[in-house]
């Protein structure tokens, strides 16, 4: 607690923190609040927060097995499995995010009312709603990135490594699950936790596409009540929130690690 | 050649939709992108300075001045650009308005593109301080502590030692930088800024052919991406001229 204090006592920064204060004070007093209760008793602020986050989970999820594919794909991968890898991480991250993600919704979604089998399927229930795009093209984007870091990250474990785990007679797999993978993962953790903030920063764009995640919710309030400010704070501190938990989760996986990678 | 070229994008060919002058929308699609570049390139270049006056503030600077920095740095990394590109959009210019009007002035509606590229420029600002500040970190004490003892001006130590030395560490990170600008200007779209993306939708939207127009703007994007990921790399081989060669991938 007194680590906590001390480096505040400094008269600049007990300065900064009564401004800090005041803002908190002002926007608490001075600004509208009352619509809090009634979106909080509706369960639309509720419903929104859980979209984004198991949307962010899903696609974190989902991509990240994908972007190991990806990554070993070439970073040991033969040229037919390394050039497509390539290719497809490279058009990723080489277009924007909001593109393809309107590509995905109003480009195959218009495309697929056009063939009857689809619509007769089973799938059609889901393709017609707007989150299974939204969480297509998260997580397609997420793997491209993260393929891209994997890739690194699978180049970078000691040669040293590999060849002691062959001349122990590991088979491929366990090679691969046993000391690869691991390694790799071990020496992607940094990175990785800074992309996953880059991730949750990223799903505020699946409400262009009518998915109701807490950015549109916001947006709702905001055209049902005039506020602009208002919700507008409210949606920074909850993702600053969201924030600071991924930080803290990773903080401690990176604790968790055995032994130090040089 | 030229004629298999034009019949592809005459009015009735495939491509006719993409021709330049209406009915085609390749005009109206090439606006776009330079409206996305114009933004962009304002956003880099107000960023690269806000980076540059950070970088410095947060390393030798006061303490007031390394906590103001920090502060910037952290709550503009922490929160989604889209929701920054709304606060600044709608309180940016509400401030500013208000201030006006109780000086006695008219109010002031700066075009979206202005405003674009300045939250833009804030939000690049934030990550080049970043990048910045680690390149400097990673000049050696000595060539600086060296320049020093020479009796350098701060100025001509900047410009001699720590500029040409920091290049080489920084460019990669303000490589990516560039790139995360080009993409971004897609985010301005939801302010409404008719740039690459939305002119994209809007073309998809009144043809009804989505798909066409969507792999078009990826193409246009793709392009924009692999050579701007080339002068990046010239612009490293001559800046790491005499150093070890790195490893690495790049668009």
């Amino acid at each position: 607690m007194i680590a906590l204090i001390r480096p505040m006592l400094k008269p600049h920064r007990m300065i900064m923190l009564a401004i800090g204060v005041a803002l908190v004070l002002y926007c608490a007093l001075s600004l509208r609040w009352d619509w809090v209760p009634h979106y909080w008793n509706d369960g639309l602020i509720q419903r929104g927060i859980w979209t984004t986050v198991w949307i962010l989970a899903v696609t974190w999820g989902v991509g990240l097995v994908m972007a190991v594919g990806l990554g070993f794909a070439q970073a040991a991968g033969p040229w037919w499995l390394s050039y497509p890898a390539f290719g497809f991480c490279s058009v990723i991250r080489g277009t924007p995010l909001l593109l393809q993600l309107w590509m995905l919704y109003y480009g195959l979604g218009s495309l697929f009312p056009h063939y009857p089998w689809i619509r007769q399927s089973a799938a059609w229930t889901y393709l017609r709603e707007a989150w299974p795009y939204a969480v297509v093209s998260l997580t397609i984007s997420f793997a491209g990135y993260e393929g891209e870091v994997l890739r690194g990250a699978f180049l970078g474990v000691p040669k040293g490594q590999l060849e002691s785990a062959r001349a122990f007679g590991m088979s491929r797999w366990t090679l691969f699950h046993r000391i690869w993978l691991p390694q790799a993962l071990y020496r992607a953790l940094p990175t990785l936790g800074g992309e996953t903030v880059l991730q949750l920063k990223a799903t505020p764009l699946i409400a262009t596409i009518t998915v109701v995640d807490i950015y549109q919710v916001s947006s709702r309030v905001r055209q049902d009540t005039y506020l602009t400010y208002e919700p507008l704070l409210m949606l920074a501190v909850t993702y600053m929130a969201i924030t600071g938990l991924i930080v803290l989760a990773f903080r401690w996986a990176e604790r968790r690690i055995p032994s130090k990678v040089a | 050649m030229l004629d298999s070229l034009s019949a592809l994008f005459a009015p009735d060919g495939p491509l006719g939709l993409l021709a330049l002058s209406p009915p085609g929308w390749g005009g109206n699609l090439l606006l776009g992108l330079w409206h996305s570049m114009q933004i962009a390139v304002g956003a880099y270049a107000l960023g690269l300075s806000i980076g540059i006056v950070g970088a410095y503030g947060k390393l030798y600077g006061n303490e007031v001045v390394r906590d103001i920095f920090s502060l910037y740095t952290t709550v503009v990394r922490a929160v989604p650009e889209l929701i920054l590109i709304l606060i600044l959009y709608y309180a940016g210019t509400d401030m500013i308005n208000q201030v006006l009007l109780g000086a006695g002035f008219d109010r002031w509606a700066p075009s979206r593109l202005l405003i674009g590229t300045v939250v833009l420029g804030v939000v690049m600002g934030a990550y080049m301080t970043e990048v910045l500040r680690g390149a400097i970190l990673a000049v050696p004490q000595g060539q600086i502590e060296a320049a020093r003892a020479y009796g350098m001006s701060p100025l001509l130590l900047a410009r001699r030692i720590t500029f040409p030395q920091m290049m080489m560490n920084a460019i990669g990170g303000m490589a990516n930088l560039w790139l995360n600008a080009t993409k971004d200007t897609a985010l301005l779209a939801v302010i409404g800024l008719n740039e690459l993306t939305l002119t994209t939708k809007q073309a998809a939207g009144t043809t009804k052919a989505f798909m066409l127009f969507f792999i078009a703007a990826m193409v246009i994007y793709m392009i924009v991406s692999v050579v701007s990921g080339r002068v990046f790399a010239a612009i490293e081989r001559w800046a790491r001229k005499g150093q070890p060669k790195l490893g690495g991938g790049g668009v």
